[in-house]
């Protein structure tokens, strides 16, 4: 039931990525100044909700998990870090080649991109220790602290465009309790959210994926200790 | 649409498919060896629980 619940919204956000895909190359107007490139942002900008939302929900179920203890919180870490990396890849991936044309260079060491590139690190090096540990308490709980400590680089990346004076364009879309913003168009507006939509989704499809894979890891560490006891 | 600049909107694209299609890959790849792990797994305990 669950893998079919699975299969029909990653069918839903596919065939809505399709669809989005169509008004981004097809339906929105030409930007002015930019040409062609500026439609990367309809990717780069979703991609970076995508992974903050991810990496925020890691840090919630990192702190359930030091306060319960319960290993499903550690689960879904785990999981919901490793597709938010995925998703910052992209991030700084379509950046950076829209950087190469609008600026005339791959990349600058401003506030954003370079807290960009340290939160990128950050959760780099959450999944290289976590395979550092054996013991899967010990490891669950170092990689809990680590998480909940990491989240502080996603909200000063997150912020950064209004703390300091940045190359990083400042910010455009109009969110709740943001003083600044609102100055894009509404119709690629829209078409910017229904694509956060559609990689949200598909995000949430690969963590239930990789939750099962780590629930498949615990099953196979205990197999291995079943037979080293034997 | 605007021709201007459409070879890098098309590499910007493509790096972000190039990238999820990689993640899905390692991701269909751990299922495989997971899978194997724990069936071999599960066999070693069967011979040995005969034994």
């Amino acid at each position: 039931m669950r893998e079919k619940i699975l299969y029909v919204l990653g069918v839903a956000a596919t065939l809505l990525l399709v669809r989005n895909l169509y008004v981004i190359f097809i339906t929105l107007p030409d930007e002015q100044d930019q040409g062609a490139i500026y439609r990367i942002m309809f990717f780069h900008i979703p991609a970076w909700f995508v992974c903050f939302t991810a990496y925020f929900l890691a840090g919630v179920t990192s702190v359930l998990y030091l306060v319960k203890k319960q290993f499903k919180y550690d689960v879904f870490s785990v999981s919901a870090v490793e597709v938010g990396l995925a998703f910052t890849l992209i991030g700084l991936a379509t950046g950076s080649i829209w950087a190469r044309i609008i600026w005339g260079i791959w990349w600058t060491w401003d506030a954003r991109l370079t807290w960009a590139f340290i939160t990128c690190l950050l959760y780099a090096a959450y999944l290289m220790m976590r395979n550092m540990m054996d013991d899967a308490s010990t490891r669950a709980r170092f990689a809990a602290v680590v998480c909940t400590f990491a989240f502080t680089s996603v909200a000063i990346t997150f912020k950064a465009i209004e703390w300091w004076r940045t190359q990083h364009p400042g910010p455009v879309l109009s969110l709740p309790g943001r003083s600044a913003g609102g100055t894009m168009d509404p119709e690629m507006e829209a078409a910017l959210r229904l694509n956060y939509l559609a990689l949200f989704v598909i995000a949430g499809v690969l963590i239930a994926v990789r939750m099962n894979q780590e629930k498949r890891l615990r099953e196979v560490e205990s197999l291995r200790r079943q037979v080293h006891a034997m | 649409m605007d021709q201007r600049n459409f070879t890098y909107m098309f590499y910007g694209f493509a790096a972000a498919w190039v990238i999820l299609a990689a993640y899905v890959l390692t991701l269909v790849a751990r299922e495989r060896r997971l899978a194997g792990q724990v069936e071999s797994l599960k066999r070693m305990l069967e011979d040995r629980e005969k034994k």
